[in-house]
């Protein structure tokens, strides 16, 4: 963050012998890209961190002033934010869970060699690319109808009665969406990790009488240790944000069924024009975040100078 | 190791299944938008019918406004992908060719920017631009969607960038070149086709972006996003059309996305995995 501080000054370490024979146009060839983040991202961080801390409700302009805890306080008692708290965490588990494990089960399905293997994979891929305003009408209106959708007739046609999915189940469909969008975000890194495989290392495993499941269990699982590790932490940054696919299907209901975080906010910041309470949501959204991207920040850092030795 | 077995045969029906049941979803809406809206209304789902172009006709005529969003949709996705590169480039040849002690934190604290999540600045960024009357402007919003891709874009460049050897750079430098010389005759022809794949992907998902445009835009800068989503209280009204303006909206990007999956892993996973 200091790197503005220092654009703003660039004779101050100009004397260094390190400098190169034009002289280093580091700074100034970095000061546009870091000056734009500072502007879009980091300001207007300091900005919720501020609003956070202040009364401020756009209905009422003339309550204004520091606020304390005030707006945590308010946050703290609302049943609201706790019922968001809980189905963000209940729609960020629910998906990473299915999301990774059938991914894994279609990675290892798809690691085969079988005639028309590109086309298929092709196939299986294609959800992630579709807006998530189109994967949640689709599903909605489409499979989910009650009495119209897709498998409202399969049901009728097992003999079972028609599921008002998004009515009875609202968690599980955005659970269900969700995962639809991401298996092939979880499939494709998996993949790509699989076909990473140290072959000389399963050759001679092979040779050494191990069957499939030591295989796996001894090869393939620290292997793919890593690349887990890379998806579940992208992931649940990802759904930790989940927004299109509740606000296009149910609108954070029934109730505060389907409510998450980010919804929360939405609503609290305009809806009831709570600028303070919203922002103070806003920081626990940032924390939790934080918790995750942490951890995999420190991961790609510790990769970035061995990914460049190639 | 082509697998000869019934096991096989049967992996690989299965594996064709799933294919099947992923892709299914798409298959339907673009089977929908093939029908008439009677047809696409039914309680027993019409597999066979004999199609029609007649909701693209609705779907793309004058009076639904779809040229306006898609207008708005190729612009903020490829201004904002032409200027994160504008910047981006820069940024990554300076780390990758003239590293200082503080580039590693840089880089880091650049992709970080990526994790925070969107909710955390929409309150500044929605307050700051009504202020500036930028507020479902089109300038605004694409100026968002390159702060969104920016992480990506520098990370992804800089790491093409690494790829290319430094005597190059050296070598121009000690020849009398300017930095900018060296960076557009020596080092972005050779970096060009790691250049696109990046812009390719910032493309993708600047066109599939749909909290910023929901909250910021409402009519003259709303993208394809906002225009779909505003079917989402058309109760089984259109579907027909709202399928046909879907497939007009997701199947360029499905195959642009296609072609860029390789790039995707390694540009989504801040090179971890490769």
């Amino acid at each position: 963050m200091s790197s503005s501080a220092v654009a703003a000054s660039p004779h101050a370490k100009q004397a260094k012998p390190k400098a190169r024979l034009s002289g280093a146009p580091t700074r100034r060839l970095l000061a546009p890209a870091v000056i734009f983040l500072l502007v879009w991202m980091i300001v207007p961080l300091v900005m919720t961190l501020y609003y956070a801390f202040r009364r401020y409700n756009l209905m009422m302009p003339e309550v204004t002033g520091f606020a304390g805890i005030t707006n945590f306080k308010l946050m703290f008692t609302d049943p609201t934010f706790w019922d968001s708290l809980i189905n963000t965490l209940i729609l960020v588990g629910a998906s990473l869970v299915i999301t990774v494990s059938v991914g894994l089960g279609l990675a290892i399905l798809f690691n085969r060699t079988f005639a028309g293997r590109g086309v298929a994979r092709t196939l299986a891929i294609a959800p992630f690319f579709v807006m998530p305003v189109v994967t949640g009408l689709i599903w909605k209106n489409m499979l989910f109808h009650p009495v119209y959708g897709l498998l409202a007739w399969i049901f009728r046609h097992l003999g079972l009665s028609p599921i008002d999915w998004l009515a009875q189940y609202p968690m599980l469909s955005i659970i269900i969406m969700v995962s639809w969008e991401w298996i092939p975000f979880a499939l494709l890194i998996l993949l790509t990790g699989l076909q990473s495989l140290p072959e000389d290392q399963i050759e001679a495993v092979r040779l050494d009488g191990a069957n499939r499941w030591q295989e796996f269990r001894h090869i393939v699982v620290p292997h793919l240790g890593q690349v887990l590790y890379v998806v579940i932490m992208l992931e649940s940054i990802f759904f930790l944000t989940s927004f299109a696919e509740i606000y296009t299907t149910t609108s954070g209901g029934p109730g505060t069924a389907t409510t998450n975080l980010p919804y929360y906010i939405y609503q609290s910041a305009f809806f009831q024009f709570d600028i303070g309470t919203s922002s103070a949501a806003a920081i626990a959204a940032v924390i939790l975040a934080n918790i995750f991207s942490i951890l995999l920040i420190r991961f790609v850092a510790g990769n970035l100078n061995t990914g460049s030795s190639r | 190791m082509k697998d000869k077995s019934i096991g096989g045969a049967l992996l690989t029906a299965l594996a064709y299944l799933v294919a099947l049941v992923m892709f299914f979803p798409i298959l339907w809406m673009v089977l929908t938008a093939f029908k008439t809206e009677q047809n696409a209304f039914t309680i027993d789902p019409h597999f066979l019918f004999v199609p029609t172009l007649d909701s693209f006709r609705v779907a793309l005529s004058q009076g639904s406004g779809y040229m306006h969003y898609a207008f708005n949709s190729v612009v903020s996705a490829v201004v904002s992908t032409l200027i994160g590169l504008l910047l981006a480039i820069p940024a990554a040849y300076a780390m990758a060719f003239f590293p200082t002690k503080r580039t590693d934190f840089t880089l880091v604290w650049m992709v970080s920017t990526k994790f925070i999540p969107a909710v955390g600045v929409l309150i500044p960024i929605y307050l700051v631009y009504k202020q500036l009357n930028m507020l479902d402007n089109l300038a605004g919003i694409t100026l968002l969607f390159t702060a969104m891709n920016m992480p990506l874009l520098v990370w992804m460049v800089y790491s093409y960038f690494k790829d290319i050897p430094k005597d190059l750079v050296e070598a121009a430098d000690i020849d009398g070149a300017s930095t900018l010389q060296t960076m557009r005759k020596v080092i972005l022809p050779l970096a060009l086709p790691g250049i696109a794949s990046a812009g390719l992907l910032a493309l993708i998902l600047a066109w599939n972006e749909s909290f910023w445009s929901l909250t910021m835009t409402d009519h003259s800068a709303a993208t394809l996003a906002v225009y779909i989503a505003s079917f989402k209280s058309a109760e089984g009204l259109f579907w027909a059309k709202m399928s046909a303006a879907s497939v007009l909206t997701v199947a360029p990007i499905i195959v642009l996305g296609w072609f860029a999956q390789r790039q995707m892993v390694r540009g989504l996973t801040f090179g971890a995995v490769k």
